[in-house]
């Protein structure tokens, strides 16, 4: 064995080869939101325009009905594209160990945070008009609050664990298990409704819609899901950049 | 070196690294420690002692090299870790159970037919028997260090890593200490020691490394460290953060 | 090498006795490693015994749950509200919060003095040590519902019979395997992060929702006398949420590990 001197570079692999702290990726310092968020953000005016002006008002529930194409969109991005792909990654995650893996997960639910607030702020405003209470106890809105809890609860433990290699474990697990729970709280909210019979309200996404409606709605879920691409990509950079500073400001440990 | 070819070292590496993100704790070790040998370690704060002495333990697994215990590759499994004992400058007790209860049920994990009697037996060799019902938190610091010593040595391990041991430990527990890993060396165990107290060491090593910033910067014999001189040889390698 | 620990002839002053061997028996090839269901029941045992001499989570979790009652009682008047319909709410989130009382100690005290590593490096597998916590937690939570759903039975007046009884102790059964599962990988987490005691609650709660509402839906219909078939579909939820979550709460523990 061979002496070294003291004073040599700590980050030195084992080979011998040594690397500086590593720069980010290319583009991960520039504009976080670039061309896709405002593609994004002109498609999600186009749908709301074409929701407000060029649909039919809805002959039961009148101009309310009109919010449905947020929240409906919003709901349906926050459950299976947010939430879906948190859970996707935190496994991929534990398989494979990648980092970048971990950071996805992590901004899918900070971007899926907001979408399930949009859901949680439309649907009251919706229900008040029709129903004349601002919470019903809607399934699928108790539902989502739940949801809303559990994204809450991911990011708070995220805050609370300091070592990325830990942090990026612990919120896996949490994550996957979270996956698992989520169709039994959809069990659950379903089955007390059953038995106890909520006042009969009318389903916006009945089959016999007509045509313009539901082509306002996919548009409206298409406008959803890729704002939501856009917000993550730009969630993700900025998650890049962070660890890089990070990484340079703890050193050689 | 002399021995059966064919009876595996009780400690082997080579090019043994562990490596936490960006940072290589252990960063190329090479070990060759025979049973009845001990291996001292020094060096300062930070230095990957004592991840090293987890990733032997099979507490962590190694990012690269070889490492072998008792000819078993790690990471290992169960079978590995039932031939090591490790001892720390934490208790790893519980503190509201008697010293007679710690041992049993460190015995019983290992899956001794006798749980009750060998861990009197270890007991008795640390000379606290008569200690066996208080409950620990109720003895000395120097009391504790023994009962957890009878604790890592229940189950007669073949290989001790020890971390720190003389923490705290007060000339009569040092003793002890000592004389209970010498006993364990003519036995058959190989150790390997890692510790600020050079003279402890020394007393115990048979062959002495300093590491530093995850490897080994000398490794030599016992023989061929002049103990009066030593402890100003190690402050020069190391700095004043030795 | 299976050389006995002999201690070596010695004229030198000795503190130590020259004890016996240990037994030939118990060479590392020879003896067999509990396997993970035994070593559980080890750790489990342990964990109890800690309990036993410490006394103190059981003791407040006990007094939470009668003043708990209490305050309910109190507060809303069971001469206005039928005691039926007010009970079964009162039980299980009494359930609740006592189940999560205990739940910090389980691995709280494997950290103070490192013991933890002391089990990690045993022979034994790291799904025996979760298994073994959860079995002493699930333990511990029983023990607190013994005086817990008495306490209500007894402030709300309720009389359930023998069969509503058993019924009950059944469904408390299969909702503390639920509670203590997720709770006790939760805890193993939770313990090393900041504000341990505080995150275990925001992470758990979320997952106890379908424990809870499936076991006080069918507390409903067991105090209420009403036929079991109502209560069938909420069981089956339970039973299906345990099988689920023991076997993936088990998996996910080794993770939790650093490796």
């Amino acid at each position: 064995m061979g002496t070294t001197s003291p004073g040599e570079n700590l980050l030195a692999t084992p080979t011998g080869r040594t690397q500086r702290g590593a720069p980010g990726p290319p583009g991960a310092t520039g504009n976080a939101f670039g061309w896709l968020f405002w593609l994004a953000v002109l498609c999600e005016l186009a749908s709301l325009a074409r929701a407000l002006l060029f649909t039919p008002i809805e002959a039961h529930q009148g101009a309310a009905q009109k919010i449905l194409y947020i929240h409906a969109a919003a709901a349906f991005t926050a459950l299976y594209l947010a939430f879906a792909l948190m859970a996707i990654t935190s496994v991929l995650y534990l398989w494979l160990g990648d980092p970048k893996l971990d950071r996805v997960a992590a901004s899918a639910a900070e971007v899926g945070l907001a979408f399930t607030t949009v859901v949680l702020i439309t649907g009251p405003l919706w229900g008040k008009p029709i129903w004349g209470t601002w919470w019903s106890g809607d399934a699928r809105l108790t539902a989502t609050l739940f949801l809303w809890l559990i994204i809450l609860g991911y990011l708070i433990l995220r805050q609370a664990v300091e070592d990325r290699a830990l942090r990026g474990r612990y919120s896996a697990v949490l994550a996957i298990l979270a996956g698992l729970l989520v169709p039994f709280i959809h069990l659950t909210v379903y089955l007390f409704r059953t038995m106890h019979p909520q006042p009969i309200m009318l389903k916006p996404s009945a089959p016999s819609m007509p045509a313009e409606m539901f082509r306002t709605f996919v548009l409206s879920f298409g406008a959803s899901a890729l704002l939501f691409v856009a917000l993550l990509r730009a969630r993700y950079r900025l998650a890049v950049s962070a660890d890089a500073l990070d990484t340079s400001h703890q050193g050689p440990a | 070196m002399l021995g059966l070819p064919d009876v595996p070292l009780a400690v082997e590496t080579k090019g043994l690294s562990r490596r936490f993100g960006d940072r290589w704790a252990v960063a190329g070790i090479d070990i060759s420690l025979a049973a009845g040998e001990c291996l001292a370690i020094f060096g300062p704060n930070g230095a990957g002692k004592t991840t090293l002495l987890r990733v032997l333990g099979g507490l962590l697994e190694p990012t690269g090299g070889i490492a072998r215990v008792d000819g078993m590759a790690l990471p290992g499994d169960v079978d590995v870790r039932a031939r090591v004992g490790f001892i720390s400058h934490y208790t790893m007790l519980y503190p509201a159970l008697t010293a007679r209860e710690n041992v049993e049920f460190a015995a019983r994990l290992q899956g001794l037919h006798a749980p009750r009697a060998a861990a009197s037996a270890a007991l008795t060799r640390l000379r606290v028997l008569d200690r066996a019902d208080t409950p620990v938190r109720a003895l000395s610091r120097g009391l504790q260090q023994r009962v957890s010593i009878a604790r890592a040595f229940v189950h007669s391990p073949r290989i001790v890593l020890l971390d720190e041991p003389y923490t705290g430990l007060d000339a009569l527990g040092a003793t002890a200490l000592t004389t209970a890993l010498e006993q364990l060396k003519a036995a058959g165990a190989a150790l390997i020691l890692v510790t600020h107290h050079l003279e402890e060491g020394l007393a115990l090593a048979t062959s002495v490394a300093v590491m530093h910033e995850g490897r080994f910067i000398r490794v030599e014999p016992r023989e061929a460290v002049d103990a009066a001189a030593y402890a100003n040889q190690y402050r020069d390698l190391v700095g004043a953060d030795g | 090498m299976n050389a006995p620990l002999a201690s070596p002839p010695s004229s030198r002053e000795d503190i130590l006795t020259t004890g016996t061997s240990a037994p030939a028996g118990d060479a590392p090839d020879v003896r067999r490693h509990p396997h993970t269901l035994a070593a559980a029941w080890i750790i489990a045992r342990k964990d109890l015994a800690v309990e036993v001499r410490t006394r103190s989570a059981f003791l407040s979790a006990a007094v939470f749950t009668v003043l708990a009652a209490a305050i309910f009682f109190y507060t809303w008047d069971p001469t206005a509200v039928p005691a039926v319909d007010l009970a079964p709410g009162v039980v299980w989130v009494i359930f609740t919060f006592s189940g999560m009382l205990g739940l910090h100690r389980s691995f709280a005290g494997e950290l103070s003095d490192r013991a933890i590593d002391a089990l990690l490096g045993a022979p034994i597998s790291r799904e025996g040590i979760f298994l073994g916590k959860a079995l002493a937690n699930l333990i511990f939570v029983l023990a607190v519902q013994l005086v817990a759903v008495p306490a209500v039975l007894l402030f709300y007046n309720v009389d359930i019979g023998w069969t509503g009884a058993a019924m009950l102790a059944g469904i408390t059964v299969l909702a503390a395997i639920g509670l203590v599962i997720v709770g006790t990988l939760f805890s193993a987490m939770a313990v090393n992060t900041r504000l341990a005691e505080l995150l275990l609650p925001v992470i758990t709660l979320p997952f106890l929702v379908p424990v809870v509402t499936a076991a006080a839906q069918a507390t409903v219909v067991i105090m209420n006398g009403r036929p079991i078939a109502g209560a069938v579909a909420w069981v089956r939820l339970l039973a299906a949420f345990d099988l689920v979550f023991v076997v993936a709460c088990t998996l996910a523990y080794p993770f939790t590990i650093e490796r």
